[in-house]
């Protein structure tokens, strides 16, 4: 299990063969990467700059894997989230998640970026024409997290 | 009760401070109390922290509610919802 925050890119592939390698009951692995866009609400977006909370980021990350190990049947997790100055196509985050059958893996992967969305602290502001934004919460992702609640498991 | 206050993002910005020492008065017991004696130095504090504005508190890095307990030496950040991923 794993959590780093870093201003540098990741290598998917690498990060997946290490997650895996180490062990040989490993069926299933699922991972996500999150983007940047060159245009949000409307508006094209040059690049942007993600800050967070030192200390309390990596805790919030740790306890939402934390959750997932007591929800699904997984057997390693790991999340890379970048921070610092990002352009359009660079990467922003990487959730992995391992696991003996894919139902785990599909599942726990999405439950862990749902909740880091809500969840972990880390704040976004888009360069646009008129100069630098904060970006809003959406609502929709506050509605992809509850969504998890009323799962039973 | 002195405490640490930390602000994130468009607060830090807003309040022009990522960071105070605060000695609080004896009536702030709670996160709720908190909120609303910083609202009550006025400025930018009333208007981002206004009733029916979205803003989250966390006390030593867990999230926390109007309820919860502060203690002498908290760590205790305010910020607005948050945005990664």
């Amino acid at each position: 299990m794993g959590v780093r925050i870093q201003n540098e890119d990741f290598d998917v592939g690498g990060e997946i063969a290490r997650l895996r390698a180490a062990n040989p009951k490993v069926g299933a692995v699922a991972a996500f990467v999150g983007v940047v866009r060159d245009i949000n609400e409307g508006d094209s977006v040059s690049g942007m700059s993600l800050e967070h909370y030192p200390g309390m980021t990596e805790r919030s990350i740790g306890t939402i894997i934390d959750e997932a190990k007591a929800r699904w049947r997984i057997m390693d997790a790991l999340v890379i989230h970048r921070v610092g100055e990002l352009r359009p196509t660079d990467q922003i985050v990487l959730v992995i998640v391992s696991s003996a059958h894919r139902g785990d893996a599909f599942a726990a992967c999405e439950f862990l970026m749902d909740y880091l969305k809500t969840r972990a602290p880390f704040w976004k502001k888009e360069r646009v024409a008129e100069g630098h934004r904060w970006v809003q919460a959406r609502a929709s992702d506050e509605e992809a997290a509850q969504r998890w609640d009323r799962i039973q498991r | 009760m002195k405490i640490r206050l930390l602000y994130f993002a468009r607060f830090r910005e807003a309040f022009g401070c990522a960071e105070e020492e605060i000695d609080l008065p004896t009536h702030v017991h709670v996160v709720g109390d908190l909120t609303h004696w910083l609202r009550n130095r006025g400025g930018a504090y009333a208007i981002e922290l206004a009733e029916g504005r979205a803003y989250r508190v966390a006390v030593d890095q867990e999230m926390a509610a109007a309820q919860t307990r502060l203690h002498e030496n908290a760590e205790v950040a305010v910020f607005p919802p948050v945005t990664g991923g």
